[in-house]
């Protein structure tokens, strides 16, 4: 509970900050509008449900293309693991394809599947993949053999070795993975949204397109700020309780 | 439950066997035809020096490794691969730190056909029960000091009643207090529930007070030497002057093994 008000102490001063720079106008409105008017904003757009059709248009995108990354980079990275040739030759690809930033896919994704959902899925998928597949192999890769060995003298093989001690094995190291996958993914389709328009729903990108087009600061700022709350709320729901049971079972810091 | 508990011990036959590992400086002779028999229930110390290809023959006996010549039956079968007949216990504790104390011990039970998950849950708090460890159940394993860890090791060996325990120097890692009690509880839960162990250990002292039998090897190449029949009264506490006589002798014949060993 402490902390609780610790943190929207500070919050609340983060506000009255702005708000105080605003009205003392040391910042024009016109470049950064103060908290009320971003609230305004905040309210009509809430009511209007331009706000929440965008978020999930946005967040579909986002789970879509991040769920297939993942179950695409899970397989590849345990295979990339346990198989030199596969490690010397996917392995490298992924490494190499992990260092690009995710907004360098745009470009190719829009002559390869023109304007469409498709050319959206594409580039979170690449941002999801790499980061996902070059983590499951790092943590296979670090596993201690002798969690092997003793699985196999209590009677386990094969996929039962697999399934109940390779990959709980690995497990810090694929919640990390994935952890900066999501971050990637969210990034790359952020970028994508700001530079191609789509017929097929306007996502939280569009809007902040259409906030710089119109001059409507209000709108940017506050479209920022709902794609920082997303952000937090996907980290404390996707990965706290994850990071949680990382910290009681291996006592890691997480 | 009651004839899960009650399997006999096993008879290990090793016949012949040597194995050798390529390094980097070439093949190593690792254990040069070692031939022992170990009978039902006994308690039998493998002691050496390191390299001398005592827990070569531990993993051999595990079916961890194959032998390049020679055999390991149990009770007239070849062992051809690891199994849950035969379970070993690491220098290093080896549990799972995704599962908690109990997850751990159910690992090889879950593992064991012939038993609903009832009867997994009894058997595995009789054990935990045995190794004094039913209150911390739910602890995780990075929670536990050095001596439960191994405890909790030796209850998920023990718990899916194997015919052979494969012990491999334990209680290295420990401190000596530690060992000490660890020490009269193997012999307590030896004495109720009687396996063929083999225990590898490079301490004499240990290694009279737990065996029946105490084996020295020597190193370059790993061989058998010589054994000791241990055949004081139990408990027995590692600290008897009785007990330090016969480890002193041992060692002493432990020195003049790998003394001849290195003038060759």
């Amino acid at each position: 509970m402490k902390r609780f008000f610790i943190a929207l102490t500070f919050f609340a001063s983060l506000i009255l900050i702005w708000h105080l720079l605003v009205k003392t106008g040391i910042w024009s409105p016109v470049l950064l509008p103060g908290p009320g008017a971003v609230g305004e904003y905040l309210g009509v757009a809430l009511q209007d449900g331009s706000l929440l059709s965008a978020s999930w248009v946005t967040i579909k995108r986002l789970l879509a293309g991040y769920l297939i990354g993942c179950l695409i980079g899970l397989p590849l990275g345990l295979m990339t693991a346990r198989s030199q040739t596969l490690n010397d030759t996917l392995g490298v690809l992924a490494l190499g394809l992990q260092t690009l930033p995710s907004v360098c896919w745009v470009p190719l994704a829009l002559i390869w599947f023109g304007q469409s959902e498709s050319a959206m899925l594409f580039v979170v998928i690449m941002g999801t993949l790499w980061s996902v597949l070059i983590s499951v192999d790092n943590g296979v890769r670090n596993l201690p053999p002798i969690y092997t060995r003793a699985a196999l003298t209590m009677g386990s093989s094969g996929f039962h070795t697999l399934r109940h001690v390779i990959l709980p094995a690995s497990m810090p190291y694929v919640i990390s993975g994935m952890k900066q996958g999501w971050a990637f993914a969210w990034r790359s389709l952020m970028a994508a949204e700001i530079y191609v328009t789509l017929l097929t729903g306007y996502g939280l990108g569009h809007l902040l397109h259409f906030g710089r087009e119109l001059n409507a600061m209000d709108q940017v700022a506050a479209v920022m700020i709902v794609i920082v709350v997303i952000g937090l709320l996907a980290d404390k729901v996707l990965f706290s309780p994850w990071e949680r049971f990382l910290h009681r079972r291996w006592g890691l810091n997480g | 439950m009651q004839d899960e508990l009650n399997t006999p011990p096993a008879k290990l036959h090793i016949d012949g066997v040597s194995k050798s590992f390529t390094s980097k400086r070439g093949k190593v002779l690792a254990l040069e035809s070692a031939t022992l028999t170990v009978d039902e229930g006994e308690f039998v110390c493998l002691v050496g020096p390191s390299g001398c290809g005592k827990s070569t023959l531990l993993n051999l006996v595990a079916g961890l490794e194959a032998p390049d010549t020679g055999s390991v039956m149990m009770d007239g079968k070849r062992v051809t691969g690891p199994g849950s007949q035969r379970m070993v216990m690491f220098q290093e504790h080896a549990l799972f730190p995704w599962l908690d104390v109990l997850g751990n011990v159910m690992f090889g039970l879950k593992l064991k056909p012939g038993l609903n998950d009832k009867e997994r849950v009894e058997v595995a708090h009789y054990y935990l029960k045995l190794v004094g460890l039913e209150r911390v159940m739910r602890a995780s394993i990075h929670e536990l000091s050095g001596g439960m860890r191994q405890r909790v090791a030796l209850a998920r060996a023990l718990a899916p009643n194997p015919r052979v325990l494969l012990m491999d120097e334990p209680f290295a890692a420990l401190d000596a207090m530690t060992r000490e009690q660890l020490y009269a509880d193997i012999q307590r839960i030896n004495q109720a529930r009687q396996r063929t162990v083999l225990f590898v250990t490079h301490n004499v002292r240990e290694a009279v007070c737990l065996g029946n039998r105490v084996i020295l090897f020597s190193p370059n190449p790993g061989r058998i030497r010589e054994q000791f029949v241990v055949d004081l009264p139990r408990p027995r506490d590692i600290n008897d002057p009785a007990l330090a006589g016969l480890a002193g002798e041992i060692t002493r014949a432990l020195k003049g093994h790998t003394r001849v060993q290195s003038a060759e």
